[in-house]
């Protein structure tokens, strides 16, 4: 079988292009073994094992870029692959912002301090796989009488490494582990609609990944307190977003403070650096240097030290996140933000994104809303970036009087995401990470709820 | 162009001759693949190869190739699945995955015979001319360029053009322990523009594209100009838009694109898999009322050279056209092998995956409601105060209770029966079996979208078609910002 070590990998597609008349070029290879055990009503539904293999070659000659992608590394054909990868950037126009970082930005250190692998997870054994899953499904079947189904549970983990290596002389790799283990229950309401809600944990380390039971039960509790739902009243009122719905929307607005969407002119954030946007309370941050969480990363995807980039800081807009092609489009300098897949090119986003904790408790800043509505799920794709318009269909609870009256389904929330920023009056002390992304939360003073 | 040519057989051949993949490595496998038992197993060989070029204001920004092979082994015991898959086509690796998607059969009886006879295909629903993925680099620069400069043309507010022209080839292997080895080509191609309008400090931008199974005939039909000229026009329109209402109001929906309505609606809940498990809203509802009775829906994957039409499913199963709604009353639902096992019906032929990476599932593919009496004017005319939907970003439905999102992309209000302003993009919300039930005038105009809607369902995408005739909806909830 070939060779499919990702860091020779990828030194090998460089040498080979640059043997080929490719000026510059960057390879980045992936492998991973990925492992799923679904569990559902107590019986093994699905078992899946793979191990997989992938990379990606940039070559930029004149200014002229291309990128393919293989997972067929047979020495002919990983030949023949790199060729038409160097013959293919003649199709492109030359464009004077396209090259590799320069020299002075690459990174040097390994993530050793990132905590990004744990060996506890390869070698977990298939029975304690389908025993925690199903240890989780069976938290949430248990949990209420009216708890009816379940759409099972399942436990998945990822081992893996990245390379990458380029014509600089850049190569380097580290190893990674995730595990994620998730679950959905549902109740039967009494006009016999069924009401859903699903919660999950997913962490680098075994150890860091939340129990089981507890998963279950959360989310057979968020199921039941969806019951009796109905649509709310269409109004102005006072919105809160949970933690992980306000971490959609610190994720929405982060999509529009890149790089890319800047020189497209593709955001409402152009033209807007330095100005205060959001209220004082608001502070998003990108930081790829937390240890252990999902978007920790030593160097991005062309090999820049990963660093911390602030976005806002109590409601001023910072700037954008850059990679090394949109920065020099925008006369700026690359953040280390650039995410690469295999088959595009690099571009600008967010690693770790966290909307900073204030200081006030949840709890108070739902007693402290006479009437409003707590949103607890998000759904749609109602958001425009260049124009900042948001329109998103919701569920929650309606608040009256500082306590949670009624569940609340079928309704709409709109405005637009700098007077969103702008209005958030409380934020919340109960940061909770979700994977790549953290946030407590959020209080906006006003927007519209559609409803009947 | 040249004579029929039979997809199944060129499949077969091509994973023989490059791979030295033939009925007896195949017997092989799905003999290693069923060593601890199981009810069958089947082996997916996935051979995809991808294009891409895009023009970025002006230039052309880059060009892209992948190419990924590989095989998906499948072991079904009940309702329950072991799986596996390699990109390596060499023996070993892919005796190393029969062996471990068998894990799931441990215990289970030893299935009979093994059956690897290679069979054709019976029809092509794809076209037959050249395919995108054998034209040179130049003339897909030159549509593209094309497409620039009639965006440009259209309106001196349009600041900045991109458009990408993409192509992909799929060559399948199917062979199952318990059937014939079935194969196909798939070709796809898309064709893709995005116009900003710069008025002052005000920025628009819009999107539009389409495409299909077929090649380079696809731009006589639809130009790069047509595509364009559509894009800028959205970004124009979207300069002199109003606030959307807030609240319930009819709502009519142009035929064509809002047939995401249907999908969203009512189409993801009718795959089997959710109603073997019980958690579909339409659970036990087949021969039931589930809509107005003006409302016939059907799944059709054989529409000639739709983006969501296939000749064969995943599963090696022939494709047709399946009635799902017939006048209001829900006929069946959507199936792949282990759900038509479940409820002992015939596959459906919908059994899909987005790669061999990926277990089958039930899915849709070219999913639209039939014409009905009325004509547009009728249905719009009869509004008093409403909006009319004509093109959509995207939706969103919650399976177990049918709770739906659609984002409009164009839209207008509609005053006095008459199409008056259009709208900031908004959302309509509702429930799948309400809405559907509150169709009170469907039109005699039907189309089918153009192809450019991709499915996602538990992280898979597929490729499928939407189509509706013009619709009126006597109440949705618009999520607009205006309470007037």
């Amino acid at each position: 079988m070939a060779e499919t070590a990702p860091l020779d990998l990828a030194g090998r597609a460089v040498e080979l292009a640059e043997g080929r008349g490719a000026e510059q070029c960057d390879a980045i290879a992936f492998s991973h073994t990925e492992s799923t055990v679904a569990i559902r009503l107590g019986e093994i539904e699905k078992l899946i094992e793979a191990t997989s293999h992938s990379l990606g070659l940039r070559v930029i000659t004149g200014g002229r870029t291309a990128v393919c992608s293989t997972s067929d590394f047979t020495p002919a054909a990983f030949d023949q692959f790199v060729a038409e990868t160097v013959e293919l950037a003649r199709i492109s126009a030359p464009d004077e912002h396209a090259g590799l970082p320069e020299p002075e930005l690459l990174a040097t250190g390994g993530g050793d301090s990132l905590q990004l692998y744990d060996e506890r997870i390869e070698s977990l054994p298939l029975d304690d796989r389908i025993d925690m899953a199903r240890a989780c499904e069976a938290a949430a079947l248990q949990f209420d009488a009216r708890i009816t189904n379940s759409e099972g549970a399942s436990l998945s983990t990822r081992i893996g490494e990245v390379a990458l290596a380029n014509s600089r002389g850049f190569a380097a790799a580290y190893p990674a582990t995730s595990i994620s283990l998730s679950t959905e229950a549902l109740a039967d309401d009494e006009d016999g609609k069924k009401r859903n809600a699903w919660w999950f944990s997913a962490e680098r380390s075994l150890r860091s990944l939340m129990d089981p039971e507890t998963i279950g039960r959360i989310a057979a509790q968020r199921a039941v307190d969806q019951l009796g739902a109905r649509k709310a009243d269409t109004k102005r009122v006072p919105v809160i977003f949970e933690p992980m719905m306000a971490a959609r929307l610190a994720g929405d607005v982060a999509g529009c403070a890149t790089g890319g969407a800047l020189y497209r002119g593709a955001t409402f954030l152009a033209g807007r650096t330095g100005e205060t946007i959001g209220s004082s309370l608001v502070t998003i941050v990108d930081d790829p240097g937390v240890p252990a969480r999902a978007g920790s990363r030593p160097f991005d995807g062309e090999g820049v030290t990963a660093r911390r980039t602030v976005l806002f800081e109590e409601g001023r807009f910072e700037g954008f996140l850059f990679d090394c092609y949109t920065a020099r489009r925008m006369d700026a300098r690359t953040t280390g933000s650039a995410q690469r897949g295999v088959s595009s090119l690099p571009s600008p986003g967010p690693a770790n994104l966290v909307f900073e904790a204030g200081e006030t408790p949840a709890e108070e800043i739902v007693a402290d809303t006479r009437e409003g509505l707590l949103v607890t799920a998000l759904m749609g794709f109602g958001f425009n970036p260049t124009t900042g318009d948001y329109s998103r269909g919701v569920g929650g609870f309606w608040i009256e009087n500082g306590e949670i009256a009624y569940p609340v389904a079928e309704a709409n929330i709109s405005g637009d995401v700098a007077s969103m920023l702008g209005n958030v009056d409380a934020v919340g002390s109960d940061l909770t990470w979700f994977g790549s992304s953290a946030a407590p939360t959020v209080r906006v003073a006003e927007m519209t709820v559609s409803g009947v | 162009m040249a004579a029929m040519s039979d997809p199944s057989r060129e499949a077969g051949q091509f994973f023989a001759d490059r791979y030295g993949i033939d009925s007896a490595r195949i017997a092989s496998l799905l003999s290693d693949a069923l060593a601890q038992g199981g009810d069958f197993a089947e082996l997916f060989f996935e051979h995809r190869s991808n294009g891409a070029i895009s023009l970025e204001d002006q230039q052309i920004k880059s060009a892209a190739r992948s190419v990924e092979q590989g095989v998906g082994i499948r072991v079904v015991k009940g309702d329950s699945i072991g799986y596996a898959y390699t990109e390596s086509l060499d023996p070993e690796a892919m005796r190393l995955a029969a062996g471990t998607a068998a894990r799931i059969g441990e215990g289970g009886d030893r299935p009979t015979a093994i059956d690897t006879t290679p069979v054709g295909a019976a029809e092509s629903f794809y076209g037959e001319e050249a395919l995108l993925s054998d034209e040179p680099a130049a003339a897909k620069v030159a549509l593209l360029e094309r497409a620039d400069r009639a965006a440009r043309d259209y309106d001196p507010s349009i600041a900045r053009v991109d458009a990408s022209i993409a192509d992909e080839r799929k060559v399948v292997l199917v062979a199952r322990s318990d059937g014939q080895i079935v194969g196909d080509v798939q070709p796809l191609m898309r064709f893709n523009v995005m116009a900003l309008s710069q008025r002052g400090e005000s920025r628009q931008t819009a999107r539009t594209g389409g495409g299909g199974r077929l090649g380079v005939e696809y731009f006589e039909r639809v130009t790069p100009e047509d595509t364009a000229r559509e894009a800028a026009r959205q970004a124009v329109l979207l300069q002199d838009a109003v606030d959307a209402p807030a609240g319930e109001v009819p709502v009519v929906l142009a035929a064509g694109d809002s047939g995401i309505l249907l999908h969203e609606a009512i189409g993801h809940g009718l795959e089997a898999d959710f109603n073997r498990k019980g958690t579909s809203n339409y659970t036990d509802c087949i021969g039931q009322s589930v809509a107005s009775d003006l409302v016939t829906v059907v799944d059709d994957a054989t529409v000639a050279q739709s983006r969501g039409s296939i000749n064969v499913d995943d599963e090696g199963n022939p494709t047709k056209r399946n009635t799902l709604i017939e006048g209001g009353i829900l006929r069946g639902y959507l199936h792949d092998e282990i759900s038509a096992r479940h409820f002992g019906v015939e596959p459906t032929g919908s059994g899909r995956r987005q790669s061999f990476k990926h277990p089958i599932m039930p899915r849709m593919t070219n999913t639209y409601m039939l014409p009905g009496p009325s004509t547009p004017d009728e249905v719009i005319g009869s509004v008093e105060k409403g909006i009319y939907c004509v093109s959509f970003s995207g939706g969103q439905v919650n399976i177990s209770n049918g709770d739906f999102v659609f984002s409009t992309t164009e839209a207008y209000l509609i005053e006095k029966g008459r199409i008056t302003a259009p709208l900031r993009t908004t959302n309509l919300i509702g429930n799948g079996p309400e809405a559907l039930s509150r169709v009170s005038m469907v039109a005699n105009d039907y189309a089918l979208s153009d192809g450019r809607w991709t499915c996602g369902k538990e992280g898979q995408s597929v490729p499928v078609g939407v189509g509706l005739p013009t619709v009126l909806v006597s109440s949705m909830t618009v999520g607009g910002t205006n309470l007037g």
